[in-house]
This record gives C-alpha cells, sequence and structure tokens, in this order.
C-alpha cells in the first residue's frame, strides 16, 4: 500500500458507497445507515444552532470515513489486480482466425475415400466468431486465437503473455503437451487447432476476471464468518436501541448521534471492513505466485489440505537417475575404473551417461581434454539396445586408452547383462561387487557394472551407482507439513524396493508403488473416504479424472486442456512442488481472517470503558469511575473512540493485504501466538490509541471543556 | 458487611472436594444412562402404555416435535389444573387462581425457569404443588438433559440426522437419574430438618395469648428435586430463606450442592460420551473458573458493603451470616435455579449487579441441568470458529466442520437472550404503567425490572422481589420471555445436532485446533465474556453499576 495505489483506488472507493453494493457487508452497512441518521441530526443541530453541532458535525465526519476506509481498503485490493488484469487484456487483441471448412460435399456422394486425405478450405473468420470444435490453423508469426487442442503437427510456441516465462515451450499434437491457450503466439511451424472454448470463455477471459475480482463470490468460510459477524451487529444494535428508552427511564437520554456513535464502536467494523480485501489480497498471492484459481472456495480448501498426493518424479526427486559413487572390486585401481566407467560413457547422450561423465570427471572438470581426444573416429561406439542392456566402446590398437594388443572392449550396463558377457569371455562376477549389487538394488539405487575385455579375458572393475536424487531441502518441508499435520504420500510407478528407499530419503509419510492414474483416483478415493482433504498435482489427460475428485487440484499449465478443465488450479509455471505453497497461501488466508475477527472483538472492551462512562457520567457520577483512561470529557471520550475505530481501519490494512504472517508449526503453537498477539493486543491497543488520541483531541476547545 | 473468609473458605472447600470427588462417578453413570441399549422393566411398561416405541430413532425434527408437544401439554394441564384447584383433591381450601398468575406459573415451571408470580402460602394447596409443581421440577429438567444429550450425540453421530429417543431421554432422565438423586436428596434435607408431612397450616395459641400460624407440607420433597433440577420454585414464599425449607447452614450448604452436582457432573458425561475425557475436563475447567471467581466477587461485593451498618444486612440470614448466602446467591444465578437464601433485592448493588451478571453470561458456569452445557457447547462452537481460523483451518470442533450452516444455528442462538432481555427491559420501562410495577426508586427500580427480564429469559427464576409481576401485562411479557428463551434455543441447538450428525467424521491432525488443554479452556473464556455478558455493559451501567459506583 502507498500513496499513488491509495490515490487510485479512491474513486472506486466512493463509487462502493452505492447503498446496494454496501448491503452485501451487514457491518459496514449498518455504519453507513449510522452516518446517514448523523448527518440529517447534524444539520438539524446546525441549522438550530445548538451547541453540540460541532461535535456532532465531527463525528459524522469519522463516520463517513469509517464507512470510506472500509470500501478503500477493498477498493487498493482490486486495485492490484487491475493491473494485472490490465497487462493480460493487452494480450487479448481481436485476431483473425483462418477457420478450415470442409470442402462441401453433395448429399449422397458421403465423400467415401477421401476421409484420409480430405480436402479443406480455409476461411478468415474474427477470432471472437469462433465456436467450441471449430478447426484453425496457426503458422509461425500468428496469435492462437482462443483456446484449444493441437491435433496435428508441432510448434514452439511463446506463452510469455500468461506465464511471464519468455522462453518458448513446445505444443504437439497427441500426449501431453497438446492444449494451447488463446493470445500466445506461434513462433515456428505450423499447427492445426481444435478450439475448446468459445470467445469471452477462454483461460485468459477467466484469468481477467478472476484477477479483477469481477466473478468474486463469497466463499462458504466467508459466508460463515459474515452470518457470526451479522449476527453480532444485530445483538448491538439491539443493546443500543434498547439503551434509548432504559437511558431515558434514567433521565439521562443521550443524542442519536451519541447511540450511533457507540452502535459504531460496538460492532465489529475492523473485520467487517477488511473481509473482502483479505479475500481478495489472498486470491492476490496466489496469481503472484503464477497459479490461477477458479475459485476462492479452492484457495479456502487449500487451507483445509490434510493429504499431499505428489507424484515422486519431479516433484521429490530430479527425475533422472545419476550416478552418485564408483565402486571399485578388490584389486581394481579406482582411478582406473573412473577413467573405464568414463570411457564407456563419453558417447551414452542419456541422462544416466551424462551423469557418469560428470561424476567421472569431478566438479573440476579435469579430464575433460583428454575426454575429446579420446572418442576419436576410429572408436566404435556401441549403443544401448533393449536386448543387450549395456553400453560402451570399442577402442582400436594404438588409442591411448588401449594398451594392449588387441581391441578393447568397454562396457557398462545393467548388472546381470554386463555379468553375462564377462562370464562369456572367461569373467566372473567378484563377491564384494555382487554384494555392492544388492546393497545398491536394495536401497532404490540402480547399480551398473562396467567391464572391460581385451580379447582374452573380461574383468569386471566395478559398480556405477545410479540414484535417484531427492531435491535438496524436500525432507524438512515434509517436516513441516507433518508438523501442520499434513500427510504427504508419494507416487511412483517405480517398484516397491525404489520408493521405499526414496520414500524414506524424502521423509514422506506413505507411498504407492507401481502406481498407475487409477490408483491415484483410488488413493484420493480412499482418504477422502477416511474424512481427509486431499490436494494433488496433475498434469496428462489421464490424471483428470483423479484430478476432478481431489478436494484441490493444481493441474500444469504445459498439461492437456482435459488435465485443466478438470483442476480447480493451473500453475503457470508447471512446478509440482508449488502444491506446499498453495497450502501455505490457504491458510495464511483463514488466519488472517480469524486473527482480524479476534482484534475485532476484543477491542470492544476498551470501547465501553470509553463511551460507557462518557454518556451516563453527568446523571450517575459514580459511573465516572469507569473511566480508567482518564478521557479528558464525554465527548473526547465518544470522538476518541470513533476516530480509533476507523483509523484501525486503516492501520491494519497492510497486514489484510500481506496476511498474518504464516509459520509452519502445530495448531497449539499458532493458537497461542496469535490469541496473544490478536487477543490480547485487541484488549490492550485500543486502550492505548484511545488514550493518545484523546490528549490530541481535546485540544480542540469546544470538545475539552467538561 | 462481616464475612466470615474462613467460613466461606471452607464451605467452599467442602463443595470442591465432595463435587471432585462425585463428578466422575456421577458422569459415567449419566453417559450409561443415556448410551445403554436396555430398558427397565418398568420403562417398557410406561411405554406400552403410552403407545410409544422405545426403539424409535428420531430425526432431529421429530425429536424437537416430540419435545415440543410435550411441553405444550404440559404447560395445559398445569394452567387448567390452577383453574380448576377448588375441585380437586388437597386444596386446602385453596380456589381456583387468577388466570394471569395461572398462566405465568404454568409457562414459568415447563420452562424449568420457576419464576414465583404467586405466594405459595395463599394460592396453592399441595395437591397443586405435589402433583404439578414438583412433576414439572422433574420432567422439565429431563427435557434440558435430552437436550444435551442430543447435541451430543450430534458430535458423535455421523452421517445420519437421527439424535435418538426423545421420549426414552426423558424417561430415562426422570426414572434413572433424577428420581433416586432426588429420594437421597429428601431424605438428608429431612435429617437436617426440613419439614415432611401432611399437616396444612395450622394456627396454635401460644400461652402469651398470641396466635402462631405454622405452616406444614410435603416440603422436603419437593426441595430436593428443587435444587437437583436446577428449578428453583420454593414451597414457600420465602424460598430457602424459610427456616422449614432451609433449617440450618448445613442444609444451606446441601442445598448449594444439591445445585450445582447434576451441572457439574454433565461434562464429565459430555467427555466419555465423545469419547474424550479431556473435551470435559476442559469445558469443567472453564465453569469452575467462573464460579470461583464470581463467588469470590460477590464476598467481595458483600463484605465491602458497609450501606446500612449492620453486621448482617437486612434480607440476609441473620443466623448463619453472609458466607452462606454468598456460595448460594452466585450458584442460584450461575445455574438456572432461581432459589434464594437470601433476598436478592436487599444485595448491595454491585452482588445484585454480579448475580445479574451470572444469569447473563447465558447461565454456563455450570448452568442448568442439561441446559448449562448446551450453552457453553454453543460457545464453544463460537471459540472453535474463531480459534479454527486461526490455526489456517476452516473450523471443526470434534470431528465436525463448522460451516455456513452451522453458524447460522449459532449465531440466532446467541442472539436470542439479550434480545429478550434487553427489548423486555425496554419495552417496560418506556411504559409507565409497566414500569410501576417495580416501586423501587431510580436505578434500584430499573434493576428490578432488568433483573426480572434476564431471569425470564435466561430461564433462573430468582428476582429482585419488590416486582410485582401478577398483573396481566408483566405476566404476559415474562412468560414470553421464558418461553421463547427457553424452546426458541432448544429448537436451534437440536437444528445443530442434526446438521452435524449428518456430516462425516473429520480425523484430527496436529493441525487441528485442539478443543481441550488451557488454550482452547482460555479461548472458550474470553469469548464467553465478551459475546454474552459485555452486551449487556450499558444496561448494568444504568442499574447496578449506577446505584452502586458512588463517587
Amino acid at each position: 500500500m502507498n500513496l499513488n495505489n491509495t490515490l487510485a483506488a479512491l474513486p472506486l472507493a466512493f463509487r462502493k458507497l452505492d447503498p446496494r453494493q454496501m448491503i452485501h457487508s451487514p457491518v459496514m452497512f449498518t455504519v453507513l445507515i449510522g452516518s446517514i441518521v448523523c448527518t440529517a441530526v447534524s444539520v438539524q443541530q446546525l441549522a438550530i444552532g445548538s451547541d453540540s453541532a460541532v461535535f456532532s458535525i465531527i463525528v459524522t465526519v469519522w463516520l463517513w470515513l469509517t464507512v470510506l476506509f472500509g470500501n478503500l481498503s477493498e477498493a487498493i485490493a482490486e486495485g492490484r489486480g487491475k493491473a494485472q488484469a490490465d497487462s493480460l487484456r493487452a494480450a487479448r487483441t481481436s485476431v483473425m482466425a483462418r477457420r478450415r471448412t470442409r470442402a462441401l460435399v453433395p448429399a449422397g456422394a458421403s465423400g467415401a475415400g477421401r476421409e484420409g486425405n480430405a480436402e479443406y478450405e480455409e476461411e478468415l473468420v474474427p477470432g471472437t466468431d469462433l465456436e467450441v470444435g471449430d478447426i484453425v490453423i496457426c503458422e509461425a508469426g500468428d496469435l492462437i486465437p482462443s483456446d484449444g487442442d493441437v491435433i496435428e503437427g508441432l510448434a514452439s510456441v511463446d506463452e510469455s503473455a500468461i506465464t511471464g516465462e519468455s522462453a518458448p515451450v513446445i505444443r504437439e499434437s497427441g500426449g501431453d503437451r497438446s492444449s494451447v491457450t488463446g493470445g500466445t503466439m506461434v513462433l515456428s511451424d505450423r499447427i492445426v487447432i481444435r478450439i475448446t472454448a468459445a470467445s469471452g470463455k477462454t483461460f485468459l477471459d477467466r484469468m481477467i476476471s478472476l484477477v479483477e475480482g469481477a466473478t468474486r463470490q463469497k466463499t462458504p468460510n466467508e459466508i460463515a464468518l459474515n452470518v457470526l459477524l451479522a449476527s453480532l451487529t444485530i445483538v448491538f444494535v439491539v443493546a443500543v436501541m434498547t439503551l434509548a428508552p432504559m437511558a431515558n427511564f434514567a433521565s439521562a437520554l443521550p443524542t442519536p448521534v451519541v447511540l450511533v456513535a457507540l452502535l459504531v464502536c460496538l460492532i465489529p467494523t475492523t473485520i467487517g471492513a477488511l473481509v473482502p480485501a483479505i479475500g481478495i489480497a489472498g486470491m492476490d498471492r496466489l496469481i503472484q505466485r503464477n497459479v490461477l484459481a477458479t475459485s476462492g472456495r479452492a484457495v479456502e480448501t487449500a487451507g483445509d489440505i490434510t493429504t499431499l498426493l505428489l507424484d515422486k518424479t519431479g516433484t521429490i526427486t530430479y527425475g533422472n537417475r545419476r550416478a552418485v559413487a564408483f565402486i571399485a572390486a578388490d584389486g581394481v585401481n579406482q582411478q582406473l575404473l573412473i577413467e573405464t566407467a568414463r570411457l564407456s560413457s563419453l558417447a551414452d547422450e542419456t541422462p544416466e551417461g551424462r551423469s557418469i561423465v560428470d561424476l567421472a570427471e569431478g566438479p573440476e572438470k579435469q579430464a575433460a581434454q583428454d575426454a575429446t581426444a579420446t572418442l576419436t573416429p576410429d572408436v566404435d561406439v556401441i549403443e544401448f539396445s533393449a536386448v543387450t542392456r549395456m553400453s560402451g566402446l570399442n577402442l582400436p590398437v594404438g588409442h591411448p586408452a588401449n594398451p594392449g594388443h588387441s581391441i578393447l572392449e568397454v562396457r557398462k550396463g545393467a548388472a546381470s547383462a554386463v555379468e553375462h558377457y564377462a562370464k562369456e569371455r572367461g569373467g566372473f562376477l567378484p563377491q564384494e561387487l555382487e554384494n555392492a549389487v544388492q546393497t545398491i538394488s536394495g536401497t532404490g539405487g540402480t547399480p551398473l557394472l562396467v567391464a572391460t575385455y581385451d580379447g582374452e579375458r573380461a574383468h569386471v572393475l566395478g559398480v556405477v551407482h545410479l540414484a535417484d536424487v531427492v531435491k535438496p531441502g524436500m525432507k524438512e518441508r515434509f517436516a513441516e507439513l507433518r508438523a501442520m499435520g499434513i500427510k504427504t504420500i508419494m507416487i511412483t510407478g517405480d517398484n516397491k524396493v525404489t520408493a521405499a528407499a526414496i520414500a524414506a530419503e524424502a521423509g514422506v509419510d506413505d507411498f504407492v508403488a507401481e502406481a498407475t492414474p487409477e490408483d491415484k483416483l483410488a488413493v484420493i478415493k480412499a482418504e477422502q473416504e477416511a474424512g481427509r482433504l486431499v490436494a494433488m498435482t496433475g498434469d496428462g489427460t489421464n490424471d483428470a479424472p483423479a484430478l476432478a475428485a481431489a478436494d484441490v487440484g493444481v493441474a500444469m499449465n504445459s498439461g492437456t486442456s482435459a488435465a485443466k478443465e478438470a483442476a480447480n488450479m493451473v500453475d503457470l509455471d508447471s512446478d509440482p512442488t508449488k502444491l506446499i505453497d498453495i497450502v501455505g497461501i490457504g491458510k495464511q488466508l483463514l488466519i488472517t481472517r480469524g486473527s482480524l475477527t479476534t482484534f475485532s472483538v476484543a477491542n470492544d472492551v476498551a470501547k465501553y470503558f470509553a463511551i460507557v462512562p462518557a454518556l451516563f457520567a453527568a446523571t450517575f457520577p459514580g459511573l465516572g469511575l469507569l473511566n480508567i483512561m482518564g478521557l479528558a470529557s464525554p465527548e473526547s471520550a465518544i470522538l476518541s473512540a470513533v476516530i480509533f475505530n476507523a483509523l484501525v481501519i486503516v492501520a491494519l490494512v497492510p497486514l489484510a493485504l500481506r496476511g498474518v504472517k504464516y509459520r509452519a508449526v502445530s495448531a497449539a503453537k499458532a493458537l497461542s501466538r496469535n490469541l496473544l498477539i490478536f487477543g490480547l493486543g485487541g484488549v490492550i491497543a485500543p486502550f492505548i490509541g484511545i488514550k493518545l488520541i484523546d490528549l490530541l483531541v481535546s485540544l480542540i476547545p469546544t470538545i475539552a471543556q467538561r | 458487611m462481616d464475612l466470615s473468609i474462613f467460613s466461606l473458605a471452607t464451605q467452599l472447600a467442602v463443595l470442591i472436594v465432595v463435587l471432585a470427588a462425585l463428578h466422575q462417578p456421577l458422569g459415567k453413570y449419566l453417559a450409561n444412562t443415556f448410551t445403554s441399549h436396555k430398558h427397565l422393566a418398568v420403562e417398557s411398561g410406561l411405554y406400552k402404555l403410552s403407545g410409544v416405541d422405545p426403539q424409535a430413532d428420531q430425526h432431529w425434527k421429530v425429536y424437537l416435535r416430540s419435545l415440543l408437544a410435550f411441553s405444550i401439554v404440559s404447560i395445559v394441564v398445569l394452567f387448567l389444573g390452577q383453574l380448576l384447584q377448588g375441585i380437586l383433591p388437597f386444596n386446602q381450601g385453596l380456589g381456583a387462581v387468577d388466570p394471569w398468575v395461572a398462566m405465568n406459573t404454568a409457562v414459568s415451571f415447563v420452562t424449568n425457569t420457576n419464576w414465583q408470580t404467586y405466594v405459595p402460602e395463599t394460592t396453592l394447596g399441595f395437591g397443586i404443588q405435589m402433583m404439578l409443581l414438583a412433576v414439572q421440577n422433574f420432567l422439565s429438567a429431563a427435557v434440558g438433559l435430552a437436550v444435551v444429550v442430543a447435541l451430543i450425540r450430534g458430535f458423535t453421530r455421523a452421517q445420519t440426522s437421527n439424535l435418538g429417543n426423545f421420549w426414552v431421554d426423558l424417561t430415562r432422565g426422570t426414572l434413572r437419574v433424577l428420581l433416586p438423586l432426588a429420594v437421597i436428596g429428601a431424605v438428608v434435607l429431612m435429617i437436617t430438618g426440613v419439614i415432611q408431612n401432611w399437616g396444612g397450616t395450622s394456627i396454635h395459641t401460644l400461652v402469651t395469648g398470641a396466635q402462631q400460624t405454622v405452616p406444614g407440607g410435603p416440603v422436603a420433597s419437593q426441595e430436593a428435586i428443587k435444587l437437583l433440577g436446577t428449578n428453583g420454585g420454593g414451597y414457600f414464599n420465602a424460598n430457602s430463606a424459610h427456616p422449614f425449607e432451609n433449617p440450618t447452614a448445613f442444609s444451606s450448604l446441601f442445598q448449594v450442592f444439591l445445585i450445582l452436582v447434576i451441572p457439574f457432573s454433565l461434562p464429565a458425561m459430555y467427555g466419555r460420551m465423545v469419547g474424550d475425557k479431556r473435551q470435559g475436563y476442559t469445558v469443567l475447567t472453564v465453569m469452575v473458573a467462573f464460579w470461583l471467581a464470581s463467588t469470590t466477587l460477590m464476598a467481595w461485593a458483600i463484605a465491602a458493603f458497609n450501606g446500612n451498618g449492620t453486621s448482617v444486612g437486612e434480607g440476609f440470614e441473620q443466623r448463619l451470616g453472609v458466607a452462606p448466602s454468598a456460595l448460594f446467591a452466585t450458584a442460584t444465578t450461575l445455574t438456572s435455579t432461581g432459589a434464594v437464601n437470601v433476598a436478592h433485592d436487599s444485595l448491595p448493588p454491585l452482588a445484585g449487579g454480579l448475580a445479574m451478571l451470572n444469569m447473563m453470561l447465558g447461565e454456563i458456569a455450570p448452568g442448568g441441568v442439561g441446559s448449562g452445557l448446551y450453552g457453553m457447547l454453543i460457545l464453544a462452537v463460537v471459540a472453535v470458529f474463531i480459534g479454527g481460523l486461526m490455526v489456517g483451518r476452516t473450523p471443526e470442533f470434534l470431528g465436525k466442520k463448522i460451516g455456513a450452516p452451522q453458524m447460522k444455528l449459532v449465531a440466532l442462538y446467541i442472539l436470542v437472550t439479550p434480545t429478550l432481555v434487553l427489548l423486555g427491559t425496554a419495552i417496560t420501562v418506556a411504559i409507565p404503567s409497566l414500569a410501576a410495577a417495580a416501586p423501587a426508586e431510580g436505578p434500584h427500580g430499573f434493576s428490578e425490572i432488568l433483573y426480572a427480564f434476564t431471569s425470564a429469559a435466561n430461564n433462573n427464576g430468582s428476582a429482585f422481589g419488590g416486582i410485582t409481576s401478577a398483573g396481566p401485562g408483566l405476566a404476559t411479557m415474562l412468560a414470553l420471555a421464558m418461553l421463547i428463551g427457553r424452546f426458541l434455543p432448544i429448537a436451534l441447538v437440536l437444528a445443530l445436532a442434526g446438521s452435524l450428525a449428518k456430516q462425516r467424521k473429520i480425523p484430527a491432525t496436529t493441525g487441528t485446533l485442539a478443543t481441550h488443554g488451557p488454550l482452547f479452556a482460555v479461548l472458550l473464556g474470553g469469548i464467553s465474556l465478551i459475546l454474552t455478558a459485555l452486551t449487556y455493559f450499558p444496561a448494568l451501567a444504568l442499574g447496578p453499576a449506577a446505584e452502586g459506583l458512588l463517587k
């Protein structure tokens, strides 16, 4: 919140004074009615030249400010979204689309035989005229007119307009990368697209209306909170309305302005004013992390998640098996093993192969120069095949790495394959290596054997340990989640042994090995049956049922439209680990709501002590004892309470927008902390605030006199 | 006034020890009573006679309809019985009761309020007292028990709208809980000297020649359930300040014990029924904290007052001192009892204000039989809602989500009583002819009216006795306050129970707000104080505070 966006939000804040909008917040609507009543009373007092006119006018002004501050908080929150919407809208320029129309086939000649190689006509139509199911063609330089699936071809697409990511992405027919988004640009090649969203209902349109808050509906929890706030408001309306005859009975009837002031101070204006801003800001925080939610309800649900379903690959691990160690056989020089392993992988372009070379060369790439020298044209490259399950090189005589007099074969591969290879050539698998292979397999790693054959005998030199590497910091994050009461389940296609090892290393609570997409759905159903709320990520079409069944389903933007359609959130960065952040944002939203409600309600204690003695101390001097803050005069006391009430809204706007700081701790810790800050703080703060304001207000001559 | 701190502390200590020893066994007995599947022979006979199917599991709406139908019939029977007293047996020569008084009394006893707009000695014979009023003392308390049991079932059941069987709960509450305890209580009271006879009022001529009127009647039997069922309607007009109703210091302490024993045992029942004793202990802690704090404040307010210069003030039990009165006045207003052993109208202003504040708290510490615990659980729902948000979860209580439908019911619940109290008081003070029923001058007159509506809407039944509520205007308004104050909250509680029972159970995790332990107790206490009592701050300022705070 800075001065600029505050000023920018002012006009909107005034527009929101429309009673038809105000009625959605019962608390602030009550303040609006009160302000109108006070305005009328002030005008009347001014007309008859009453002594209390000055006081009434000042109170009235502050009541109007209270309403305005409430609207302002909402307007500022909306304003932040507006800026993003504008930049999105720029991408939504109207484009002409090349729509494919089938050549008219005369009735009776049902086009048999032409189906496979149909001839098409094209027509140029405005993008806004496209309907679902239309087929359009886009070539390099074209803006894609609307959301759709690629049905033919492959192209690189610039999606920076929605993701902010400048690197182009590949979109191709079939598979999990077939969806394209309207407003993005084809950079190369030609694709044929089937349109999946009509004009005005595209992803971009939905995004714009979401960030603008145009389609904002109250979430279930917001409704529940508003019910509570409405009931508190009614209780205080009753309390203040009945106070009039009661005070009259005691011949101490306060003016309507004072009664309204009391009412406004008592009803939960602080939280009532900030509820919309908190909701919008929560959505905004999600958008800032490049996640789009289809509804505010999904954000709220994210805070309630008790089970996270995480794909192993890409989320928990890097996904590629990497070499992590070389284990030499007894009597074999470690350096020889390393060099041989490197040689065997020089021509291997798979990630595993490259990781062996990387590990062999070390971080400083000492052996890099030699490496290029050894891959001379006379070297035979033995490619990996599913039959041999080995790869390597045949080094000719005279090659720098071949000291012998016959061709030197260098191989690395699956343990059983290499063992077989060695035994056929007079070699054997030493016991210690066999043990190492067992150990590595047992911990979920993949053992590769390295062997050489110099024409006489094969030697198994050692083992390369390949492992699926868990991303750094995952264990800590899962521990945090556990502290928050969230159970993590890892889903992987690996076998049970591998899965168990990775699960133990990453510290997840449970895992499903050899999982199919159906298994995901089954896990979700089982968890939900047990009353838990499940979140998951997915990108493939076969993930769609599970995404739809999950309470929070986050689709990767790179995924298919089916996945995006089924999910209730889309991650534009396609980063599965973000699920953890999303849960945090959901929790933060609820915490902010709860904390400010507590603060608002706790404030009432001090306000009673400010206003009640001010109302009746003239009639019953003993009630002056309740003026424990020692406020200067009844007028200054009431005014100070009203001013404090208005200013506290402004003071808390930044907190509402930013959200109460969220820590991954247990519920008990979170509660004791927030109860201390917002509960106890809420009781104490107004005593100090009102006293300070009173010191200033009592400087106004007509207010200070007793 | 002279307050013996030693006397107060001793009596408090005795109460605490006895209640601490009894609340778990009694709570266990209560839980077994309401969860058992077996019917006693006498119960089965009753069900057969009345055509009730004891196996029928009632939807919350059916449960509520049964409860309302039962209560309406009870009111009609009580009303007609009083009108027909002249032709009914054991009327001791007393005739028909004034219809306004009869109406108010009928409503009062069925709603567990037991506001006494009549003077028993001159209005009701022991036929009506025993056969109608005492019976309602049992039944209205059993209704309260049934409601809280149904609410607890709402928490423990899943995916059903059925809450059990009202007729079975009512019968068990009466026959298995209240009746045996009342028999024991009555015997102990007789031993302390409370009278129990069939003799009517007899007039003796003393040696001095003066005539003395000695009242008689079946007092002990009615007295026991008056207190056990947190009813409060005394056999005599002076209630527990009458020497035949409450003869000694021990009987006075025993009566306070009878008031508190069931309400303080209900949390233990609750804990057992929800399968987590800690839940019960937490609620109990909040109740005990309020009770101890209020008793201490009451004692202070009485001790600090030296208005009329006497060591024991007017309206107090002169023989026993003020300590038993401080204890009794607190217990009777923190529960929905309303029996008195001191004239509350004569309490020092701040002590009288405290008695009102006790009721305004919603009578939750420990509250009436059943009503105290369900009132406390409603506040716990609010605490869970706010606390749940503060830990970042949409709120859940004992595995049930607290969403908009639940909050609507809870929000209405917390609206009912303050609205009744404040509107009733405001209307009365605005109409001079009604306000004239409270003869006292200035703030005290206002307090009398405020006290009357606070007592009626909270179903307490005690009064600042200066007020006359026999006239049609006040009798009707107070009867309405009692009716709405009793049955609207009950309807909301049962609807809430139904909506909770419908949900499936969500397992608790470390991310769930724990509804046990000191932290939640603090939250619950704070919410109770701010949401209920503070609403009345301005009204209290104009009454007791204006009278009691002097510069």
